[in-house]
Protein backbone atom coordinates (compact mmCIF):
# COMPACT_ATOMS: atom_id res chain seq x y z
CA UNK A 1 0.00 0.00 0.00
CA UNK A 2 1.56 3.25 -1.12
CA UNK A 3 1.40 6.48 0.89
CA UNK A 4 -0.86 7.99 -1.75
CA UNK A 5 -3.31 5.17 -1.20
CA UNK A 6 -3.84 6.19 2.44
CA UNK A 7 -4.74 9.67 1.29
CA UNK A 8 -6.92 8.83 -1.72
CA UNK A 9 -8.86 5.72 -0.73
CA UNK A 10 -10.96 7.30 2.06
CA UNK A 11 -12.30 9.91 -0.34
CA UNK A 12 -14.84 7.65 -2.07
CA UNK A 13 -13.77 4.02 -2.00
CA UNK A 14 -13.46 3.80 1.79
CA UNK A 15 -15.28 6.98 2.77
CA UNK A 16 -15.70 7.26 6.55
CA UNK A 17 -19.30 8.45 6.29
CA UNK A 18 -20.79 6.58 3.36
CA UNK A 19 -18.96 3.27 3.84
CA UNK A 20 -17.77 3.15 7.44
CA UNK A 21 -20.89 5.07 8.61
CA UNK A 22 -18.82 6.93 11.23
CA UNK A 23 -19.25 10.51 12.41
CA UNK A 24 -22.90 10.73 11.39
CA UNK A 25 -24.21 12.84 14.26
CA UNK A 26 -21.88 15.76 13.64
CA UNK A 27 -22.65 15.46 9.94
CA UNK A 28 -26.30 16.15 10.79
CA UNK A 29 -25.65 18.96 13.22
CA UNK A 30 -23.28 21.26 11.38
CA UNK A 31 -24.53 21.05 7.80
CA UNK A 32 -27.40 23.54 7.96
CA UNK A 33 -25.12 26.10 6.32
CA UNK A 34 -22.04 25.71 4.18
CA UNK A 35 -19.84 27.95 6.34
CA UNK A 36 -20.29 25.88 9.50
CA UNK A 37 -19.72 22.72 7.45
CA UNK A 38 -16.44 24.12 6.12
CA UNK A 39 -15.21 25.12 9.59
CA UNK A 40 -16.16 21.79 11.10
CA UNK A 41 -14.44 19.98 8.21
CA UNK A 42 -11.22 21.90 8.71
CA UNK A 43 -11.30 21.41 12.50
CA UNK A 44 -11.99 17.68 12.24
CA UNK A 45 -9.38 17.13 9.54
CA UNK A 46 -6.73 18.85 11.66
CA UNK A 47 -7.72 16.85 14.75
CA UNK A 48 -7.71 13.55 12.83
CA UNK A 49 -4.34 14.22 11.26
CA UNK A 50 -2.69 15.34 14.50
CA UNK A 51 -4.21 12.63 16.68
CA UNK A 52 -3.25 9.95 14.14
CA UNK A 53 0.33 11.22 14.12
CA UNK A 54 0.68 11.60 17.90
CA UNK A 55 -0.92 8.26 18.76
CA UNK A 56 1.14 6.47 16.12
CA UNK A 57 4.30 8.12 17.47
CA UNK A 58 3.79 6.58 20.90
CA UNK A 59 2.04 3.39 19.81
CA UNK A 60 4.82 1.10 21.13
CA UNK A 61 4.47 2.57 24.61
CA UNK A 62 0.69 2.63 24.99
CA UNK A 63 -0.24 -0.16 27.42
CA UNK A 64 -3.11 -2.12 25.83
CA UNK A 65 -5.09 -2.16 29.08
CA UNK A 66 -5.46 1.63 29.14
CA UNK A 67 -5.11 2.42 25.44
CA UNK A 68 -8.61 3.87 25.00
CA UNK A 69 -8.17 6.25 27.94
CA UNK A 70 -4.85 7.44 26.56
CA UNK A 71 -6.28 7.91 23.07
CA UNK A 72 -9.25 9.86 24.38
CA UNK A 73 -7.00 12.06 26.54
CA UNK A 74 -4.80 12.92 23.58
CA UNK A 75 -7.74 13.60 21.27
CA UNK A 76 -9.48 15.71 23.93
CA UNK A 77 -6.37 17.82 24.50
CA UNK A 78 -5.95 18.49 20.79
CA UNK A 79 -9.62 19.43 20.51
CA UNK A 80 -9.45 21.83 23.46
CA UNK A 81 -6.36 23.50 22.04
CA UNK A 82 -8.10 23.95 18.66
CA UNK A 83 -11.24 25.24 20.37
CA UNK A 84 -9.15 27.78 22.28
CA UNK A 85 -7.55 28.95 19.04
CA UNK A 86 -10.97 29.33 17.46
CA UNK A 87 -12.24 31.36 20.41
CA UNK A 88 -9.23 33.63 20.10
CA UNK A 89 -9.11 34.14 16.35
CA UNK A 90 -12.48 33.01 14.90
CA UNK A 91 -14.83 34.19 17.62
CA UNK A 92 -18.07 34.42 15.59
CA UNK A 93 -17.56 30.95 14.17
CA UNK A 94 -16.66 29.47 17.54
CA UNK A 95 -19.89 30.79 19.02
CA UNK A 96 -21.90 28.94 16.39
CA UNK A 97 -19.83 25.76 16.59
CA UNK A 98 -18.77 25.70 20.23
CA UNK A 99 -20.59 22.59 21.41
CA UNK A 100 -19.94 20.70 18.19
CA UNK A 101 -16.21 21.35 18.33
CA UNK A 102 -16.24 19.91 21.86
CA UNK A 103 -18.11 16.93 20.49
CA UNK A 104 -15.27 16.11 18.07
CA UNK A 105 -13.82 14.27 21.08
CA UNK A 106 -16.70 11.83 21.02
CA UNK A 107 -16.83 11.68 17.21
CA UNK A 108 -16.47 7.96 16.58
CA UNK A 109 -14.45 8.71 13.46
CA UNK A 110 -11.49 10.05 15.47
CA UNK A 111 -11.30 7.21 17.94
CA UNK A 112 -12.14 4.72 15.20
CA UNK A 113 -9.13 5.72 13.06
CA UNK A 114 -6.84 5.87 16.09
CA UNK A 115 -7.81 2.39 17.17
CA UNK A 116 -7.99 0.81 13.72
CA UNK A 117 -5.02 2.43 12.03
CA UNK A 118 -2.73 4.66 14.09
CA UNK A 119 -2.13 2.03 16.79
CA UNK A 120 -0.57 -0.33 14.21
CA UNK A 121 1.11 1.87 11.63
CA UNK A 122 4.08 4.24 11.44
CA UNK A 123 3.69 7.98 11.88
CA UNK A 124 3.58 9.20 8.27
CA UNK A 125 0.96 6.72 7.01
CA UNK A 126 -1.10 7.37 10.16
CA UNK A 127 -1.07 11.12 9.69
CA UNK A 128 -1.92 10.65 6.00
CA UNK A 129 -4.72 8.24 6.92
CA UNK A 130 -6.08 10.88 9.28
CA UNK A 131 -5.79 13.55 6.61
CA UNK A 132 -7.45 11.30 4.02
CA UNK A 133 -10.31 10.34 6.28
CA UNK A 134 -10.72 13.98 7.30
CA UNK A 135 -10.93 14.97 3.63
CA UNK A 136 -13.40 12.17 2.94
CA UNK A 137 -15.55 13.39 5.81
CA UNK A 138 -15.17 16.99 4.57
CA UNK A 139 -16.23 16.03 1.05
CA UNK A 140 -19.53 14.57 2.30
CA UNK A 141 -20.08 17.47 4.72
CA UNK A 142 -19.54 20.04 1.98
CA UNK A 143 -21.96 18.30 -0.39
CA UNK A 144 -24.64 17.98 2.31
CA UNK A 145 -24.01 21.53 3.55
CA UNK A 146 -24.24 22.98 0.03
CA UNK A 147 -27.49 21.17 -0.74
CA UNK A 148 -29.08 22.01 2.61
CA UNK A 149 -28.18 25.68 2.58
CA UNK A 150 -29.09 26.22 -1.06
CA UNK A 151 -32.40 24.35 -0.98
CA UNK A 152 -33.24 25.63 2.51
CA UNK A 153 -32.48 29.32 2.06
CA UNK A 154 -31.83 29.94 -1.62
CA UNK A 155 -28.28 31.14 -1.00
CA UNK A 156 -24.77 29.89 -0.33
CA UNK A 157 -22.37 31.11 2.38
CA UNK A 158 -25.04 33.61 3.35
CA UNK A 159 -25.12 35.20 -0.13
CA UNK A 160 -28.56 34.94 -1.75
CA UNK A 161 -28.30 33.29 -5.17
CA UNK A 162 -31.94 33.09 -6.26
CA UNK A 163 -34.80 35.34 -5.22
CA UNK A 164 -37.12 33.67 -2.75
CA UNK A 165 -40.89 34.00 -2.90
CA UNK A 166 -40.77 36.20 0.21
CA UNK A 167 -38.58 38.66 -1.70
CA UNK A 168 -40.81 38.55 -4.78
CA UNK A 169 -38.89 35.85 -6.68
CA UNK A 170 -39.90 32.34 -7.71
CA UNK A 171 -37.91 30.17 -5.29
CA UNK A 172 -39.77 28.57 -2.41
CA UNK A 173 -37.20 27.67 0.32
CA UNK A 174 -37.60 24.11 1.53
CA UNK A 175 -37.85 24.52 5.31
CA UNK A 176 -37.29 20.80 5.88
CA UNK A 177 -33.73 21.21 4.59
CA UNK A 178 -32.84 23.29 7.65
CA UNK A 179 -33.95 20.48 9.97
CA UNK A 180 -31.82 17.49 10.97
CA UNK A 181 -33.86 14.75 9.19
CA UNK A 182 -33.05 16.22 5.77
CA UNK A 183 -29.36 15.42 6.36
CA UNK A 184 -30.38 11.78 6.85
CA UNK A 185 -32.28 11.82 3.55
CA UNK A 186 -29.33 13.34 1.68
CA UNK A 187 -26.83 10.97 3.31
CA UNK A 188 -29.07 8.01 2.53
CA UNK A 189 -29.35 9.02 -1.11
CA UNK A 190 -25.57 9.46 -1.30
CA UNK A 191 -24.91 6.03 0.22
CA UNK A 192 -27.31 4.58 -2.33
CA UNK A 193 -25.67 6.42 -5.22
CA UNK A 194 -22.15 5.35 -4.19
CA UNK A 195 -23.23 1.74 -3.85
CA UNK A 196 -24.96 1.73 -7.22
CA UNK A 197 -21.73 2.96 -8.81
CA UNK A 198 -19.56 0.64 -6.70
CA UNK A 199 -21.51 -2.56 -6.09
CA UNK A 200 -18.58 -4.08 -4.15
CA UNK A 201 -19.54 -1.81 -1.23
CA UNK A 202 -22.93 -3.44 -0.78
CA UNK A 203 -22.89 -5.48 2.41
CA UNK A 204 -24.06 -9.07 2.41
CA UNK A 205 -27.13 -9.54 4.59
CA UNK A 206 -26.17 -10.92 7.99
CA UNK A 207 -29.21 -13.17 8.12
CA UNK A 208 -31.38 -14.67 5.44
CA UNK A 209 -34.96 -15.74 5.93
CA UNK A 210 -35.25 -19.50 5.95
CA UNK A 211 -37.54 -20.70 3.17
CA UNK A 212 -39.55 -23.88 2.97
CA UNK A 213 -37.11 -25.21 0.40
CA UNK A 214 -34.17 -24.86 2.82
CA UNK A 215 -35.98 -27.05 5.32
CA UNK A 216 -36.46 -29.90 2.89
CA UNK A 217 -33.75 -32.44 3.61
CA UNK B 1 24.02 12.66 30.42
CA UNK B 2 23.88 8.95 29.72
CA UNK B 3 23.36 8.18 33.42
CA UNK B 4 20.56 10.72 33.54
CA UNK B 5 18.79 9.18 30.58
CA UNK B 6 19.17 5.60 31.61
CA UNK B 7 16.23 5.49 34.11
CA UNK B 8 14.03 6.98 31.39
CA UNK B 9 15.27 4.39 28.91
CA UNK B 10 14.66 1.68 31.47
CA UNK B 11 11.12 2.92 32.00
CA UNK B 12 10.32 2.86 28.30
CA UNK B 13 12.00 -0.54 27.94
CA UNK B 14 9.56 -2.07 30.41
CA UNK B 15 6.83 -4.31 29.07
CA UNK B 16 3.52 -2.63 28.25
CA UNK B 17 1.80 -5.02 30.66
CA UNK B 18 4.04 -3.94 33.53
CA UNK B 19 2.12 -2.10 36.28
CA UNK B 20 4.77 0.60 36.68
CA UNK B 21 4.69 1.29 32.96
CA UNK B 22 0.88 1.41 32.87
CA UNK B 23 0.64 3.89 35.73
CA UNK B 24 3.69 5.81 34.54
CA UNK B 25 2.27 6.22 31.02
CA UNK B 26 -1.09 7.33 32.40
CA UNK B 27 0.59 9.99 34.56
CA UNK B 28 2.91 11.06 31.74
CA UNK B 29 0.11 11.46 29.19
CA UNK B 30 -2.01 13.34 31.73
CA UNK B 31 0.82 15.71 32.61
CA UNK B 32 1.82 16.47 29.03
CA UNK B 33 -1.80 16.94 27.93
CA UNK B 34 -2.68 19.22 30.81
CA UNK B 35 0.47 21.28 30.26
CA UNK B 36 -0.40 21.71 26.58
CA UNK B 37 -3.99 22.72 27.35
CA UNK B 38 -3.00 25.11 30.16
CA UNK B 39 -0.28 26.84 28.17
CA UNK B 40 -2.56 27.49 25.17
CA UNK B 41 -5.37 28.63 27.41
CA UNK B 42 -3.20 31.13 29.29
CA UNK B 43 -1.46 32.41 26.18
CA UNK B 44 -4.67 32.94 24.23
CA UNK B 45 -6.65 34.46 27.08
CA UNK B 46 -5.96 38.12 26.18
CA UNK B 47 -7.31 37.58 22.65
CA UNK B 48 -10.40 35.77 23.93
CA UNK B 49 -11.06 38.45 26.53
CA UNK B 50 -10.86 41.15 23.87
CA UNK B 51 -13.41 39.21 21.79
CA UNK B 52 -15.77 38.85 24.74
CA UNK B 53 -15.49 42.51 25.69
CA UNK B 54 -16.33 43.53 22.11
CA UNK B 55 -19.27 41.13 22.20
CA UNK B 56 -20.59 42.63 25.46
CA UNK B 57 -20.34 46.14 24.05
CA UNK B 58 -22.08 45.03 20.87
CA UNK B 59 -24.96 43.52 22.84
CA UNK B 60 -25.44 46.73 24.83
CA UNK B 61 -25.40 48.77 21.62
CA UNK B 62 -27.90 46.33 20.15
CA UNK B 63 -30.16 46.82 23.17
CA UNK B 64 -29.99 50.61 22.71
CA UNK B 65 -31.14 50.12 19.13
CA UNK B 66 -34.27 48.32 20.33
CA UNK B 67 -35.27 51.18 22.64
CA UNK B 68 -37.67 53.48 20.82
CA UNK B 69 -36.35 56.99 20.42
CA UNK B 70 -33.14 56.26 22.30
CA UNK B 71 -30.84 56.86 19.34
CA UNK B 72 -32.60 60.16 18.56
CA UNK B 73 -32.16 61.25 22.16
CA UNK B 74 -28.48 60.38 21.98
CA UNK B 75 -28.15 62.37 18.76
CA UNK B 76 -29.79 65.37 20.43
CA UNK B 77 -27.45 65.09 23.39
CA UNK B 78 -24.56 64.85 20.96
CA UNK B 79 -23.21 61.55 22.25
CA UNK B 80 -22.81 58.29 20.41
CA UNK B 81 -22.56 56.01 23.40
CA UNK B 82 -23.54 55.94 27.04
CA UNK B 83 -21.48 57.62 29.71
CA UNK B 84 -19.71 55.17 32.01
CA UNK B 85 -19.40 56.00 35.71
CA UNK B 86 -18.27 54.02 38.72
CA UNK B 87 -20.62 53.64 41.64
CA UNK B 88 -19.70 52.83 45.22
CA UNK B 89 -22.22 50.09 45.97
CA UNK B 90 -22.06 50.47 49.76
CA UNK B 91 -23.33 54.03 49.97
CA UNK B 92 -24.61 54.52 46.44
CA UNK B 93 -22.41 57.51 45.60
CA UNK B 94 -20.43 58.01 42.42
CA UNK B 95 -16.77 57.13 42.91
CA UNK B 96 -15.55 60.09 40.90
CA UNK B 97 -11.91 59.71 41.95
CA UNK B 98 -11.52 56.48 39.99
CA UNK B 99 -11.19 56.20 36.23
CA UNK B 100 -14.02 54.00 34.85
CA UNK B 101 -11.85 52.88 31.95
CA UNK B 102 -9.28 51.46 34.35
CA UNK B 103 -11.77 49.42 36.38
CA UNK B 104 -11.06 45.69 36.26
CA UNK B 105 -13.82 43.59 37.80
CA UNK B 106 -11.77 40.38 37.86
CA UNK B 107 -8.89 42.10 39.64
CA UNK B 108 -11.28 43.71 42.15
CA UNK B 109 -12.83 40.33 42.95
CA UNK B 110 -9.37 38.90 43.68
CA UNK B 111 -8.52 41.79 46.01
CA UNK B 112 -9.90 41.56 49.57
CA UNK B 113 -9.72 45.37 49.85
CA UNK B 114 -11.74 46.03 46.71
CA UNK B 115 -14.45 43.43 47.23
CA UNK B 116 -16.37 41.72 50.01
CA UNK B 117 -17.19 38.06 50.59
CA UNK B 118 -20.94 37.42 50.64
CA UNK B 119 -22.58 35.28 53.31
CA UNK B 120 -24.23 32.20 51.81
CA UNK B 121 -27.77 33.35 52.71
CA UNK B 122 -27.24 36.86 51.32
CA UNK B 123 -25.64 35.57 48.12
CA UNK B 124 -28.81 34.89 46.15
CA UNK B 125 -27.07 35.53 42.84
CA UNK B 126 -24.51 32.81 43.58
CA UNK B 127 -21.47 35.02 42.95
CA UNK B 128 -19.53 34.47 46.25
CA UNK B 129 -17.76 37.87 46.20
CA UNK B 130 -18.99 41.33 45.21
CA UNK B 131 -16.74 44.18 44.19
CA UNK B 132 -17.16 47.45 46.10
CA UNK B 133 -17.37 49.43 42.89
CA UNK B 134 -19.43 48.77 39.81
CA UNK B 135 -19.67 50.58 36.49
CA UNK B 136 -23.08 51.93 35.44
CA UNK B 137 -23.91 53.37 32.03
CA UNK B 138 -26.14 56.41 31.83
CA UNK B 139 -27.61 58.85 29.39
CA UNK B 140 -28.40 62.36 30.54
CA UNK B 141 -29.61 65.48 28.85
CA UNK B 142 -29.06 68.88 30.45
CA UNK B 143 -28.50 67.23 33.84
CA UNK B 144 -31.68 65.10 33.66
CA UNK B 145 -31.24 61.36 33.74
CA UNK B 146 -32.85 59.72 30.71
CA UNK B 147 -31.72 56.13 30.98
CA UNK B 148 -29.53 54.10 33.28
CA UNK B 149 -28.07 50.71 32.43
CA UNK B 150 -26.97 48.44 35.27
CA UNK B 151 -24.62 45.52 34.58
CA UNK B 152 -25.71 42.44 36.53
CA UNK B 153 -24.48 38.88 36.68
CA UNK B 154 -25.26 35.70 38.56
CA UNK B 155 -25.36 31.93 38.39
CA UNK B 156 -27.71 30.40 35.83
CA UNK B 157 -28.15 26.67 35.44
CA UNK B 158 -24.64 25.79 34.26
CA UNK B 159 -23.01 29.11 33.48
CA UNK B 160 -22.69 32.64 34.71
CA UNK B 161 -25.31 34.83 33.10
CA UNK B 162 -24.29 38.43 32.46
CA UNK B 163 -26.99 40.90 31.60
CA UNK B 164 -27.56 44.62 31.25
CA UNK B 165 -30.75 46.03 32.74
CA UNK B 166 -31.84 49.38 31.27
CA UNK B 167 -34.11 51.41 33.54
CA UNK B 168 -36.08 54.50 32.54
CA UNK B 169 -35.80 57.90 34.17
CA UNK B 170 -38.45 57.06 36.83
CA UNK B 171 -35.98 54.43 38.15
CA UNK B 172 -38.65 51.73 38.39
CA UNK B 173 -39.75 51.00 34.82
CA UNK B 174 -37.60 48.58 32.85
CA UNK B 175 -36.69 49.93 29.43
CA UNK B 176 -35.04 46.72 28.24
CA UNK B 177 -33.02 43.71 29.28
CA UNK B 178 -30.04 42.46 27.31
CA UNK B 179 -28.32 39.15 27.98
CA UNK B 180 -24.68 39.90 27.25
CA UNK B 181 -23.15 36.52 28.02
CA UNK B 182 -24.50 33.11 28.97
CA UNK B 183 -23.73 29.45 28.40
CA UNK B 184 -26.87 27.64 29.52
CA UNK B 185 -28.41 24.68 27.70
CA UNK B 186 -29.02 25.43 24.01
CA UNK B 187 -32.74 25.18 23.24
CA UNK B 188 -33.75 25.61 26.89
CA UNK B 189 -31.95 28.05 29.17
CA UNK B 190 -30.16 29.65 26.23
CA UNK B 191 -33.55 30.87 24.96
CA UNK B 192 -33.15 33.84 27.30
CA UNK B 193 -31.18 35.33 24.41
CA UNK B 194 -34.14 35.21 22.03
CA UNK B 195 -35.60 38.59 21.04
CA UNK B 196 -39.17 37.28 21.54
CA UNK B 197 -38.47 36.64 25.21
CA UNK B 198 -36.47 39.81 25.77
CA UNK B 199 -39.40 41.75 24.29
CA UNK B 200 -41.46 40.77 27.36
CA UNK B 201 -39.35 43.01 29.56
CA UNK B 202 -39.93 46.63 28.53
CA UNK B 203 -42.56 48.31 30.72
CA UNK B 204 -42.21 45.95 33.68
CA UNK B 205 -41.62 47.51 37.11
CA UNK B 206 -38.74 46.47 39.31
CA UNK B 207 -40.28 47.65 42.60
CA UNK B 208 -43.65 48.70 44.03
CA UNK B 209 -44.55 52.06 45.64
CA UNK B 210 -42.93 51.12 48.95
CA UNK B 211 -39.64 50.51 47.16
CA UNK B 212 -39.62 46.76 47.78
CA UNK B 213 -38.07 44.85 44.85
CA UNK B 214 -40.84 42.72 43.34
CA UNK B 215 -39.61 41.75 39.87
CA UNK B 216 -39.70 38.00 39.23
CA UNK B 217 -40.00 35.33 36.57
CA UNK B 218 -43.11 33.20 36.92
CA UNK B 219 -44.43 29.99 35.42
CA UNK B 220 -47.33 30.48 33.07
CA UNK B 221 -49.08 33.78 32.55
CA UNK B 222 -47.49 36.82 34.09
CA UNK B 223 -50.34 38.88 35.53
CA UNK B 224 -48.84 41.85 37.37
CA UNK B 225 -46.35 44.49 36.15
CA UNK B 226 -43.71 42.83 38.33
CA UNK B 227 -43.99 39.43 36.68
CA UNK B 228 -42.33 38.16 33.50
CA UNK B 229 -43.03 34.76 31.93
CA UNK B 230 -40.22 32.34 32.70
CA UNK B 231 -38.76 29.98 30.10
CA UNK B 232 -40.58 26.66 30.18
CA UNK B 233 -38.22 23.73 30.61
CA UNK B 234 -35.56 26.01 32.10
CA UNK B 235 -36.72 26.53 35.68
CA UNK B 236 -33.24 26.89 37.07
CA UNK B 237 -32.20 29.43 34.48
CA UNK B 238 -35.42 31.38 35.17
CA UNK B 239 -34.87 31.22 38.93
CA UNK B 240 -31.27 32.28 38.38
CA UNK B 241 -32.42 35.43 36.59
CA UNK B 242 -34.97 36.27 39.31
CA UNK B 243 -32.35 35.78 42.03
CA UNK B 244 -29.74 37.72 40.11
CA UNK B 245 -32.06 40.73 39.60
CA UNK B 246 -33.29 40.59 43.22
CA UNK B 247 -29.70 40.58 44.43
CA UNK B 248 -28.44 43.40 42.22
CA UNK B 249 -31.47 45.62 42.82
CA UNK B 250 -31.34 44.92 46.57
CA UNK B 251 -29.29 46.36 49.43
CA UNK B 252 -26.11 44.47 48.52
CA UNK B 253 -26.33 45.61 44.92
CA UNK B 254 -27.56 48.84 43.34
CA UNK B 255 -30.31 49.40 45.96
CA UNK B 256 -28.53 52.22 47.82
CA UNK B 257 -27.52 53.82 44.51
CA UNK B 258 -31.06 53.76 43.11
CA UNK B 259 -32.62 55.16 46.30
CA UNK B 260 -30.03 57.93 46.40
CA UNK B 261 -30.82 58.77 42.76
CA UNK B 262 -34.56 58.86 43.56
CA UNK B 263 -33.98 61.34 46.39
CA UNK B 264 -31.15 63.50 45.11
CA UNK B 265 -31.02 63.01 41.37
CA UNK B 266 -27.72 62.76 39.58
Amino acid sequence: MSLKHHLISPLIGNNPITLQILGICSALAVTTTLSTAITMSVALTVVLCLSGGVISLMRHHIPPSIRLIIQITIVASIVIVIDQFMQAFMFEMSKRLSIFVGLIVTNCLVLGRAEAFAMRNPVVPSALDGLGNGLGYSLILLIVGTLREFLGTGGLLGVPLVKTVAEGGWFEPLGLMQLAPSAFFILGLMVWLVRVLRPEQVERPEFRLETAEDRRP
Amino acid sequence: MAELLSPIRKFFARSNDDLVKIIGMAVLVALVSSAAVSITSVMLKPYQEANRAAERQARIDQMLDTLPGMRDLMMESGVDTLETRLVNLDDGSFASSEDPAGFDLDAALQDSEASIALQADADTAGIKRRANLSPVYLLQKDGDLKLIVLPVYGAGYQSTIRAALAIEADLTTIAALAIVEQGDTPGFGARIEEPEWLALWPGKKIADETGAVRIELVRGGASTPYEVDGISGATRTSNGITNMLRFWLGDQGFGPFLSRLRQEGL
